[in-house]
């Protein structure tokens, strides 16, 4: 319990988050960009509890942040596939560079 | 030299991470993608788990690793264009513009998250009751979260409806 310290789990999170950074800029597909949005929500989840518990231990704000980030994120990702479905029933690709107009 | 248990597994964890966040970002392939995502999610409840953070764990385990994995699952096979995935052909320029913003930001993140002082910082111990919980999510006084409760809720329904309306067919 002597070397565990709040640097070394933000560390984790921060390569996690700029690992999503990364594939939002370079990915060409719909989906592996909401996946790398994944990632990103996912590390700033873990900052919220991370701060909480090392930072005011006796209190739950932050608990409580990333319990409903969660919930949020499950609703976009839901409303987010949802889209990506329909783009697909419609031009049959989900490729970025095929998208150019919101309705046919 | 005695390294404890707690920061062996926690070293374990951070491997996981970090190896499998880049290889989700990196690979060609969107399944083997969407099974490295899992691989991160696993960890993250592990590290849920490591901060006596026990109903949060199962929470992330339970709706990430549980749902969203399999949203993504089906919805990658509903989408599968055979050669299509591959082609994801890319300018190199692109690709370095990523890499530059990506290494950047790590760097800039890193440094200054090094070099701020945070204070006295350790792992306080003893899990966090349930009860307490249940207690803090129930309760419309201060510090108590009955409000953030239903208006997430209200978007759960709208988000269930949205989807509904967004994807029927016509």
């Amino acid at each position: 319990m002597e070397g565990l310290h709040l640097e070394y789990y933000l560390v984790v999170s921060a390569i996690m988050f700029f690992a999503g950074v990364y594939g939002f800029i370079t990915r060409r597909n719909l989906l592996a960009v909401l996946i790398s949005i994944e990632l990103i929500l996912n590390s700033v989840d873990i900052n919220f509890a991370l701060f909480n518990r090392f930072l005011f231990p006796g209190q739950l704000e932050g608990f409580f942040f990333t319990l409903f980030a969660i919930g949020v994120s499950a609703c976009e990702a839901a409303v987010a596939i949802a889209i990506i479905i329909n783009i697909y029933r419609n031009i049959r690709n989900i490729q970025v560079k095929n998208l150019q107009q919101l309705k046919d | 030299m005695n390294i404890s248990i707690q920061e062996t597994v926690f070293f374990a964890l951070a491997a996981v991470i970090g190896l499998f966040s880049i290889l989700t970002v990196t690979t060609k392939r969107l399944l083997r993608s969407a099974t490295y995502l899992l691989f991160v999610l696993f960890a993250t409840a592990g590290i849920y788990f490591q901060l006596d953070y026990a109903f949060l764990g199962a929470v992330q385990l339970t709706i990430y690793a549980g749902g969203i994995i399999i949203l993504y699952v089906f919805s990658i096979l509903l989408t599968n264009q055979q050669a299509d995935e591959k082609l994801e052909r890319l300018k190199n320029s692109k690709v370095l513009a990523g890499a530059v913003a990506a290494v950047a930001g790590a760097g800039i993140t890193l440094f200054l998250l090094l070099a701020h002082p945070f204070g006295p910082s350790r792992l306080a111990s003893g899990e966090v009751p349930v009860k307490a919980v249940g207690t803090a999510l129930m309760g419309t006084s201060k510090y108590q979260y009955l409000l953030p409760f239903e208006v997430i809720s209200i978007l759960l329904l709208a988000c269930i409806i949205g989807g509904i309306m967004i994807a029927r067919k016509r």
